[in-house]
């Protein structure tokens, strides 16, 4: 049984996700039979520096932990600090710290989504994608002062109150939303290359899923029903209507699924927020002073799963134990039975299955410069994009139906 | 369904349940011996239906403590288990190969806090550089940057 293993290394710096990570792929001809991961490239210590910062301090230290969904860890921290007191928030607070973990839903899985069309060499789901998480950012400017690092939770409550007006805007924002996410749902989803990148790959099996501890829309895209906003129901989540979204399959596209159906549940989660934050006005904070010795917990539903922050006290100011467990934790060793068993994607097949670049040429006219006259449109070039396709796919149907098959 | 819980711990393991401690309705904290600690790891997960979140590993003045946080989301509850280990030696019974979950965890404490998980498949760095030089624990509390355990820098 000695057959020769090539290791294909991706990383230390992940070439395409543009992270410091490191996968040895150990492949036997096309087939990744074994996934090895190396972390620890970007540790930085944060667990012991909250050690010597003071509860008011570490929400800002960990909101650093992560630049996309950047509220995250402190939502979960500054509920481990109240749980640690035992002390609960104004409705306001909870009203719009929830508003804000769902717009952060909206702008990260935007991201996401757009991410994996750029991975999968479908740039024109990447511009769209972010084309549309754009004026999610702009809303956050205009509700918290930044377009990311909102710097909005403390110990107690929020930092920031929102004006009426604003809130009017987000409606706004929130109602221009919806139709974009249904096209994505509709149109990307139904894209035969999409459907035949992602279907039937990476499948992650429900029984994999629970005895890995995986999370958030990973779990639920293999049919595991867990969601920290419905199973430990924390600032407003519980006076709010929205569903679960769970799949069966497991695969890519059940993720890609999960992920754009969760953006039509928050944009109606922020919808009602915004109502209720109209008559809800009693005050943003409840004064945290002191925080008595004892230990607490706080969770939260980020974009990727679980957010879980442990914080022990011994009556100063400051943390003795401050643990902190984001949800790739959970969700990353899931690779290794993600991966094996399917093939490294080809380059040839990439270009050849998909018309290359549809976003440059339904954006592009050439112009004669000196007659200002349009000598071909977007129309023309896209056919001549439709014409390269076909002659790659001439080119290479005997070696594209072996590999295929 | 609070008190049935705790009722189960008590009638399967007995004189192993050392103390409970109930915060809150949500959070539970019960202290195990930890002879039997991965006995009842594996009666959380796999009979109960809990999910393991994580551990917590702590260097405390009385000992080394491990929480080990496993969610019963069905009762919107978390239940930690509590284990002191001795300060000097601090050695415990690996759970990885009956809660799968937990080996990325057990393989940090090991790392940053010098915690012997025995029978652990993998007990190589995770975070930490591979010539990270041994015995040097960074989240023991008297560790301190810059000094021998930073990597040999100065």
């Amino acid at each position: 049984m000695a057959r020769s293993k090539t290791i294909i290394p991706i990383g230390p710096y992940h070439p395409l996700q543009e992270e410091p990570e490191f996968f040895k792929l150990h492949v036997e001809g096309e087939r990744v039979v074994e996934l090895e991961i190396e972390l620890g490239y970007n540790h930085r210590g944060i667990e012991k520096l909250a050690e010597d910062l003071s509860y008011d301090q570490v929400p800002f230290l960990v909101e650093r932990i992560c630049g996309i969904c950047s509220s995250s860890h402190p939502f979960a921290g500054v509920m481990a600090t109240e749980d640690v007191a035992g002390v609960d928030i104004p409705e306001r607070a909870k009203y719009i710290r929830t508003f804000i973990g769902e717009l952060e839903r909206i702008h990260s899985h935007l991201l996401w989504l757009g991410l994996a069309g750029h991975f999968l060499g479908y740039n024109t789901v990447w511009m769209w994608a972010w084309k549309y998480r754009e004026p999610v950012l702009d809303l956050f400017e205009l509700l918290t002062g930044n377009r990311n690092h909102y710097g909005m939770m403390k110990p107690g409550g929020v930092r920031r109150d929102f004006a009426d007006e604003d809130l009017a805007q987000a409606v706004k924002v929130l109602d221009s939303l919806v139709k974009p996410t249904m096209m994505f749902r509709d149109v990307a989803l139904s894209d035969p290359v999409l459907q035949a990148r992602t279907k039937h790959v990476g499948v992650l099996s429900k029984q994999d899923c629970i005895e890995l501890g995986a999370l958030g829309p990973t779990a639920r895209a293999s049919g595991v029903a867990i969601d920290v906003r419905k199973d430990h129901p924390y600032a407003a989540y519980d006076r709010v209507d929205f569903d679960i979204v769970t799949t069966t399959n497991g695969d890519i596209f059940d993720k890609v699924v999960v992920r754009v159906l969760e953006i039509l549940e928050s944009i109606k989660i922020c919808k009602q927020c915004c109502q209720k934050l109209l008559t809800v006005k009693d005050g943003i904070d409840a004064n945290l002073t002191d925080i008595p010795p004892g230990e607490g917990i706080g969770t939260h539903e980020a974009p990727r799963g679980e957010v879980i922050h442990y914080a022990r006290s011994d009556g100063t100011n400051r943390p003795v134990r401050y643990k902190i467990r984001a949800p790739s934790f959970m969700n990353v060793p899931t690779n290794k039975r993600a991966v094996v068993g399917y093939t490294v994607s080809d380059a040839t097949i990439t270009l050849a299955a998909i018309d290359p670049c549809y976003c440059c040429t339904e954006r592009t006219v050439v112009f004669d410069v000196s007659t200002g006259k349009a000598l071909m449109t977007g129309k023309d070039l896209l056919a001549l994009s439709h014409e390269k396709t076909r002659n790659l796919r001439e080119k290479y149907s005997s070696r594209m139906d072996k590999i295929w098959i | 369904m609070a008190d049935e819980v705790i009722q189960g711990f008590r009638e399967r393991f007995g004189g192993a349940i050392l103390e409970v401690h109930e915060k809150s309705p949500s959070r539970t904290f019960i202290a195990v011996d930890p002879k039997r600690l991965p006995d009842i790891a594996e009666y959380c997960y796999k009979e109960l239906g809990c999910r393991f979140s994580i551990a917590t590993g702590m260097h405390m003045t009385s000992g080394v403590e491990i929480l080990y946080h496993f969610a019963l989301d069905r009762a919107h509850r978390f239940l930690n288990l509590r284990v002191v280990l001795d300060l000097e030696k601090p050695s415990i019974e690996s759970i990885a190969a009956r809660v799968p979950a937990a080996e990325w965890v057990e393989r940090e404490m090991h790392e940053l806090l010098g915690i012997e998980f025995k029978h652990h498949p993998d007990m190589r760095h995770l975070l930490l550089a591979d010539d990270w030089p041994d015995g040097s624990y960074p989240l023991r509390r008297d560790w301190k940057a810059g000094g021998d355990g930073d990597n040999g820098k100065k």
